[in-house]
């Protein structure tokens, strides 16, 4: 019974990352699951879910070579689900302001005690060196109400941020 | 009346541009009667297309009523479309979308914010409709199924904006 493991890989940005690791898997014979695999900074991240016939150290062993000679650092853990595993999110938060120390601890704190679940959240630091932007994106579940997110926005707008809240109503057809 | 199997991607039929309906008879009753009791059949379903039950006909059915949480804007509520075309879109938004054919996906889409859309109904009189919003975008969603387009065709990046751009006119 293959199990499955969440693989991080990071490393200075280069071509042929993807290509070269995943090719690695499939020729260990690996299957893939669901990723998420971007630029941050000048680094290329890797975060996949893998299903594989070993331990985590096997898994390991396995991508090394290919992690060495792209000079990429990879870390395994068992991974306690698999696929299948999605929840929805009803509501999208973005947040947007001047760049300021602790900016997401104190967007974060307040949206989850007002019972936001993340389920995604994407940051992007625009505008210049001289003027940073913090922007950020988070999808999750009011599992408290939406009125309740709505009062923390509130409480964060009051620090010159902007924030919006934006409900998802999923079409299913 | 039954509740059918949907067809599920990468099913080819999914794919086909389906044919307009030509006759107003029992087949396309029977049709329709089976396309409403698969759509009620899956809790919070609001549009089902003849395609997604191997049916080859331009058909589809939208029910924004049905959506988990009631849509601000007022709705039709159950309408048959048979033959529909769009005679004019507006604006652009994104919403969120998934597919009784492509279970445990939702993906972000881009559709028109409102719809004209003309459409003979199940007896086989011309109407005409004006959709707006999340209704509108059901619409789209079903009308894409009769040309054999899946959401999966237009989903945009998780990672690009998730907010509706309004085109200012
Ligand atoms: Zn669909």
């Amino acid at each position: 019974m293959k199990k499955w493991f969440v693989l991080t890989v990071v490393g200075a940005d280069r071509p042929g990352i993807v290509a070269h690791l995943t090719a690695a898997l499939y020729d260990g014979g690996c299957n893939l699951g669901e990723a998420s695999m971007l630029r941050l900074g000048g680094n290329f991240t890797i975060m996949v879910m893998v299903q594989h016939q070993g331990t985590a150290h096997q898994l390991q062993q396995l991508v090394q070579p290919v992690a060495e000679s792209l000079g990429l650092r990879v870390h395994v853990d068992v991974s306690q689900g698999g696929p299948h595993q999605h929840l929805e999110p009803d509501v999208i938060i973005r947040i947007a302001g001047a760049d300021r120390t602790g900016i997401v601890a104190r967007v974060t704190q307040l949206l989850a005690s007002a019972g936001l679940n993340i389920l995604n959240l994407e940051s992007d630091v625009a505008g210049t060196v001289q003027q940073p932007l913090y922007i950020m994106h988070i999808e999750g579940q009011a599992v408290a109400g939406v009125a309740a997110l709505e009062s923390a926005l509130q409480i964060i707008r009051r620090d010159g941020v902007d924030a919006t809240l934006q409900r998802i109503d999923t079409v299913i057809g | 009346m039954a509740v059918r199997d949907i067809l599920l991607y990468p099913n080819p039929q999914l794919k086909q541009v389906a044919q307009p309906v030509q006759h107003f008879d029992a087949a396309l009753q029977a049709a329709l009667t089976d396309l409403l009791d698969t759509m009620y059949a899956c809790p919070g379903t609001v549009g089902i297309a003849a395609p997604q039950l191997a049916i080859d006909l331009r058909l589809v059915i939208v029910d924004a009523s049905c959506a988990r949480k009631p849509p601000d804007q007022p709705v039709h509520g159950r309408l048959v479309l048979v033959n529909p075309q769009i005679m004019e879109a507006h604006g652009e938004v994104l919403g969120r979308e998934g597919c009784l054919s492509v279970p445990d996906y939702t993906g972000n889409v881009q559709r028109a914010e409102e719809i004209t859309v003309v459409a003979r109904d199940a007896e086989g009189d011309v109407q005409q409709y004006q959709f707006a919003g999340y209704e509108a975008r059901i619409v789209q969603h079903e009308l894409d199924h009769l040309d054999g387009i899946l959401f999966l065709d237009r989903v945009v990046s998780r990672r690009t904006d998730l907010f509706p751009r309004k085109k200012y006119r």
